[in-house]
């Protein structure tokens, strides 16, 4: 949050940084089914982010004794790539951050896979941040949906996440690291789309009752472009089968 | 889940269709909340705060480190936490777990944001300021660790004494100075269970819950917000329970206020 000395301009003449205005999000491009190991995957270029996830499963949940008899377990790991930041080389693996997130991206799913469909099992979601700008753990939700739909997993909705915040007086869409980094308030939320219901929110920062109620208008208004991104990507990987898993 | 637990799930979640709870509390109601400060006294601050029987202790500590690079006159504050296994049976020994990170860092944020400990006031001289240490140490589980470790965490910090500092020595015996906090901010966590929304889960809501929203706040702003568990909130929703937390927020301040000494 905003604690370093030197303060770049965030709006200037009524623009963002990067020249945006503010309920524009990035350009984002999904590309679902890229790897062929793993039983779905996409991929996802959010802005500056890339970021692949894949989906191993459901197979046979280990160690053993977590397997549930009536339903399947959903694990996820979302680590950021050691070269994934403009900053000092990171640590390879998780880290506390990392460890909430995959928490938290965890609860998403299990909202919305079936998991009674797949007893006994478990499903792996690997989330792989290669270049981060911002965003990314909205970003990977977003690519993991499309990984999951793609593995052919049984869901009830395709959700989607994207994240709003707060620059003075101004709500806007999609931070990037510099806004993020600089903004007085970064809220990820991801969105179950058929009923709006809300899967993720996380906020810090300084936010009144009102801008909240603003925000969370504004992250659904959003969200219909990245909804049509996901079904979009899906139906490109079915429509041409040497792109789908062979 | 195992054949205990399925049946007292299935208890509150038939009480709470009828609107009532398993300790014939009100939907937005806190247990009794009870705070004590000063207990440890190797620590330079603390707080022991009991939420119906979820016990939480927070023990601060502060030491002279190398500010961050990024802030050079500043101090810094951080929280962890440690689900002992002394608390519950189902807590065990080993790197701390998902659920105790998220815990900690929710009740990080929510202090940080609401730019409680005055970070400026840690700096001590050029290449020196102090790093407060607030540790959560879970002692008794039931239910609702996000506000009690929160009222513990503030609680601790306004107890907090900075030691002496002399001839390039730190004298922890002396605190002559309090901890400089600004502004005192207060969770508030709220769980959804058979589409019921109630205030200050027990484990046993905690169990039969599908969704859980922690709310930090100041008189003015919300500062922090973590939604947990698989379930969902709609929008209406969440602004209903900002609005109920903004109505909270006097109420705990005072009990965190009181337990002064």
């Amino acid at each position: 949050m905003a604690s370093s000395l030197n303060k770049p301009e965030l709006i200037v003449n009524g623009k963002r940084t990067d020249g945006r205005d503010f309920d524009e999000i990035r350009p984002l491009k999904i590309v679902a089914s890229p790897l062929k190991n793993a039983d779905g995957s996409a991929y996802i270029e959010w802005g500056n982010n890339k970021i692949l996830a894949a989906v191993y499963g459901p197979r046979e949940a280990t160690p053993r004794h977590l397997s549930d008899p009536s339903k399947a377990i959903i694990k996820c790991r979302y680590t950021m790539a050691p070269f994934s930041s403009l900053s000092e080389h990171n640590r390879t693996g998780p880290n506390r951050r990392s460890i909430e997130i995959s928490k938290v991206i965890k609860e998403v799913f299990e909202n919305v896979v079936m998991l009674t469909d797949f007893p006994g099992s478990q499903i792996d979601i690997f989330i792989e941040v290669l270049q981060g700008d911002g965003g990314t753990r909205a970003a990977g939700i977003t690519a993991a949906s499309v990984a999951l739909a793609s593995a052919g997993i049984h869901m009830r909705d395709l959700p989607y996440a994207v994240s709003v915040g707060r620059i003075g007086e101004h709500l806007a869409m999609d931070f990037n690291m510099i806004e993020d980094n600089y903004s007085d308030s970064d809220i990820p939320m991801a969105i179950a789309p058929r009923n709006n219901e809300i899967l993720l929110l996380q906020m810090d920062g300084d936010m009144s009752r009102e801008q909240m109620s603003k925000a969370m208008e504004m992250v659904i208004k959003a969200g219909e472009q990245v909804s049509t991104a996901q079904k979009d990507a899906l139906r490109e990987a079915y429509a041409n089968k040497a792109g789908a898993k062979q | 889940m195992d054949a205990i637990d399925t049946v007292k799930t299935s208890y509150v979640r038939e009480l709470l269709m009828k609107g009532e709870r398993e300790d014939s509390r009100q939907l937005l109601e806190f247990r009794p909340i009870k705070i004590e400060t000063g207990i440890i006294k190797n620590a330079e601050g603390s707080a022991m705060v009991d939420l119906g029987a979820t016990r939480v202790l927070a023990g601060v500590k502060t030491d002279l480190n190398e500010p961050m690079e990024d802030t050079p006159n500043q101090g810094n504050m951080v929280v962890s936490a440690e689900l002992l296994p002394l608390a519950s049976a189902s807590y065990e020994t080993g790197p701390p777990s998902p659920e105790a990170i998220e815990f900690a860092r929710v009740v990080d944020r929510g202090i940080r944001a609401g730019n409680c400990v005055n970070l400026e006031s840690l700096f001590v001289e050029e290449g020196k300021a102090w790093t407060v240490y607030v540790d959560l140490y879970v002692l008794n589980f039931n239910g609702n660790l996000f506000d009690a470790g929160g009222l513990a965490a503030m609680s601790a910090l306004l107890d907090t004494g900075v030691p002496k500092y002399e001839d390039s020595k730190v004298i922890r015996e002396e605190r002559p100075n309090k901890l400089k906090v600004d502004n005192i901010v207060t969770p508030t966590t709220f769980a959804k269970v058979a589409d019921k929304i109630i205030l200050d889960p027990t484990g046993n809501e905690e169990k039969a819950a599908s969704a859980r929203m922690t709310i930090a706040l100041d008189k003015e702003s919300v500062r922090s917000m973590q939604k947990g568990l698989g379930g969902g909130f709609y929008k209406n929703e969440v602004e209903e329970l900002i609005d109920v937390a903004f109505n909270k927020h006097e109420e705990l301040k005072g009990i965190m206020k009181k337990a002064q000494k």
